[in-house]
């Protein structure tokens, strides 16, 4: 019981470590100026950006899980799996791929050119949200199949036999449920939308579309000025803690990663209506696919000309990937143990954990750039950050998978390990270690592929001289060298994709 | 009443094959192992497990290209039966109206539909603040108002006490002598089969043996039926 107590102690480290980053924070913050106008247009453009691609990401996520749902058709369980696969793809991977699509030398643009129109850009405010769309449809599409899939088979039958069409069915069967898992699954979405750095960095910038965290790092990197760097991390972290309570408070729906199993209903359908739903999966696949094909064309032609050194930048990037893999597995094991064992303060432990998810990495990140910088220079140090700011991101997520896995194992086992007397080792190799495997897989292959994707921490931090993947794609990018970045967005993603997979596999091996 | 023409029912992979007719204006059982095909013969009737070959007939008119809610018959599962959003008089008023809006005269015909499962005070409650019992029953009361001449049961009494369960089968023996109803009734209980059957249908290795008075049926089983009633005499 002691052991089981003190196994929480990596959680305190981490808790204090988040509030003790929260506090250089504040006292480096100066505040004296106020906001100014361009502050203010940062933080108006952070917020309404976040509302835009929430609401765009429903839209489409809604339509698309809906026309999932109700259609049968060959690769369906595979099309919902790869849904799943966003979360593991570099930022700046998309970004190119998203470029290759809809940028001025896009395919597009050259699509429109001979009817006299475009080309179009995809820098500004409208290209953020389109990449915050294409990253989050997916996981509502997710959240929201889930909830389709919660749905007692008995009452699509209920309906069918009671003649509930058309929108009695949509009110009956759909909206509750709609009304329960939408909430949550936007506010997600409006979170993740808040804290993202990558996109909003290449595809925003310019007075009208710059977000908070960018606005943090041009302060440090460019300005130098911390106090305002302090200042605007600060707000930042206040208004992601209200949007995490929030979230908590609704008991958001979390998303199990695995591929759902789904039947489409029994339901005699209208061949017009069967066909429109393909249709929409359609046109929803090509928008989803479509930069991924484009960054894997082009990578192809651009393996060709990858710059010189690439070598050692991708062994760089894969240690780092495997250190984070490797961190955020020691402290969600005993954290995620300790917390099983807590009965009645689990759900307050827990919690405490997920407000973590309030303290965005980039921002933590800020904060540990401004509380080292006194005692050692951040460049000296920009690898093992980027390690333990990825391994704390992945955390929440490994936590959730963990104490469901421990919580699991007991339930299911526990009686019966106490009636046998198994204790120790014993108890770890035959109760605990077959439910906690996969999550911990699951886990340790999050955080290998965010770790290996990071461009954050790695901007803050990075110099030449710690160069990772996504680094050399945004120098390739800067110099317009997109042949060569593509190829490097090739590399990048095949590693992340495999170091997830083998984790994964191993976990449910 | 009710007759399956050499018919094929496929669901999924298993097909179960019937060949019978079941009288009107009775209580007939079908009773069977798990997994053995029960649910799929009263699915098929309701319109969702599809004929494969042969048809269904019910009072003479083919029903098996009918979709769901243009077939004569109404079904209660074993769960599931009511929309927890849904008041228990609006739960009951779908089966009347499924855009509920109603008139004056449909609103009497569900509290009297209410009143006849002895559930009249709590038309305002939601399923959730329900026993199982009185859930069941509401979903009985909307089949009062659907008024179809055939009433499938897939073992909707199976999650209740002996006390309730005894209750819901006097209930639905009155309400099928009441209204004339041709009544099917899944059930893993012989006892309840007896009680309120007179008739009752084997499901066994794939097919539908035609109605026996449910009496002689329990008393000298066939070997398989006497099996899973436990009653097989050891060698």
């Amino acid at each position: 019981m002691i052991l089981r107590r003190a196994a929480l102690l990596p959680g305190f480290a981490v808790l204090a470590l988040c509030a003790g980053t929260v506090l250089v924070l504040l006292m480096t913050a100066d505040g004296s100026d106020g906001l100014s106008r361009a502050d203010w247009a940062t933080l108006r453009f952070t917020i309404w950006q976040a509302i835009l691609s929430a609401l765009f990401s429903g839209i489409v996520g809604v339509t698309f899980a809906r026309a999932l749902y109700r259609t049968a058709f060959p690769g369906r369980g595979f099309l919902i799996t790869v849904l799943g696969a966003p979360f593991l793809l570099p930022a700046i991977v998309a970004v190119l791929g998203l470029l290759a699509i809809w940028g001025r030398g896009g395919v597009v643009s050259a699509g429109l050119a001979p009817f006299g129109y475009g080309p179009i850009d995809i820098y500004g405010a409208h290209g953020v949200i389109v990449a915050h769309v294409f990253f989050n449809a997916p996981l509502v599409a997710r959240l929201v199949l889930q909830g389709w899939a919660r749905i007692p088979g008995e009452q699509f039958r209920l309906a069918d036999h009671l003649g509930l069409t058309g929108w009695y069915r949509f009110r009956h069967l759909e909206w509750p449920m709609l009304r329960t898992v939408l909430p949550g699954a936007l506010l997600i979405v409006f979170l993740l939308c808040i804290t993202t750095f990558a996109i909003a960095l290449t595809l925003g910038g310019g007075p009208r579309a710059t977000t908070l965290e960018v606005a943090i790092y041009q302060a440090i990197r460019l300005e130098f000025d911390l106090g305002r760097a302090g200042f605007l991390a600060a707000i930042q972290t206040g208004l992601c803690l209200v949007i995490a309570v929030a979230v908590l408070g609704l008991a958001a729906p979390s998303d199990t990663m695995r591929g759902i199993a789904l039947r489409p209903t029994s339901t005699i359908r209208a061949k017009g209506a069967a066909r429109f739903d393909k249709g929409l999966i359609a046109l929803l696949t090509l928008f989803l696919a479509s930069p991924l094909v484009a960054v894997l064309i082009r990578g192809i032609g651009g393996l060709a000309e990858l710059p010189a050194g690439l070598w050692e930048t991708s062994v760089r990037s894969i240690i780092l990937a495997l250190s984070s893999a490797i961190l955020v597995s020691l402290l969600a094991v005993p954290i995620a143990w300790g917390l099983a064992g807590l009965r009645r303060f689990a759900a307050v432990a827990e919690g405490a954990m997920m407000v973590t998810l309030a303290i965005s990495p980039f921002v933590l990140a800020a904060g540990l750039f401004l509380m080292i910088r006194d005692h050692v220079s951040p460049f000296a140090v920009a690898l093992p950050m980027v390690v333990l700011v990825n391994a704390l991101a992945a955390l929440p997520f490994a936590l959730r998978a963990l104490v469901s896995a421990f919580v699991n194992a007991e339930r299911v086992e526990g009686r019966l390990a106490q009636s046998l007397g198994l204790r120790g080792w014993g108890l770890w190799r035959i109760v605990f270690w077959p439910h906690v495997r996969p999550a911990l897989g699951l886990s340790a292959g999050l955080a290998a592929a965010v770790s290996m994707g990071d461009l954050g921490v790695i901007a803050l931090f990075g110099s030449t001289a710690t160069q990772t993947l996504p680094f050399a794609m945004l120098s390739l990018m800067g110099a317009y060298q997109m042949e060569a970045a593509a190829g490097v967005a090739l590399l990048l993603v095949s590693l992340s994709f495999a170091l997830f997979a083998l984790f994964d596999r191993w976990g449910r091996a | 009443m009710i007759a399956f023409n050499s018919a094929k029912l496929a669901n999924g992979g298993f097909t179960l094959n019937a060949d019978l007719s079941v009288l009107g204006g009775t209580c007939t059982a079908v009773i069977g192992a798990s997994g053995a095909g029960k649910s799929t013969l009263l699915m098929a009737l309701a319109g969702f497990v599809p004929v494969a070959r042969g048809s269904i007939h019910v009072a003479e008119k083919r029903i098996d290209d009918l979709p769901p809610a243009d077939r004569p018959v109404s079904i209660l599962f074993q769960d599931h039966n009511l929309f927890g959003h849904l008041t228990v008089r609006d739960n009951v008023a779908l089966g009347l109206r499924p855009n509920l809006s109603l008139s004056t005269k449909d609103r009497e015909r569900v509290d009297e539909a209410l009143a006849q499962v002895d559930l009249h005070d709590l038309a305002d409650r939601r399923p959730a603040a329900l026993s199982g019992g009185q859930q069941q029953r509401v979903a009985l009361a909307r089949t009062l108002l659907r008024d179809r001449p055939v009433l499938l049961l897939d073992e909707p009494f199976a999650a209740l006490g002996p006390g309730l369960r005894l209750e819901m089968l006097a209930l639905v023996a009155r309400l099928t002598e009441e209204r004339a109803l041709t009544t099917l009734m899944v059930t893993h209980n012989p006892e309840d089969a007896a009680r309120i059957c007179p008739q009752a249908i084997v499901v066994t290795n794939g097919h539908a043996v035609p109605p026996q008075p449910t009496q002689t049926l329990l008393a000298d089983p066939p070997e398989d039926l006497a099996r899973y009633l436990g009653r097989t005499t050891p060698q």
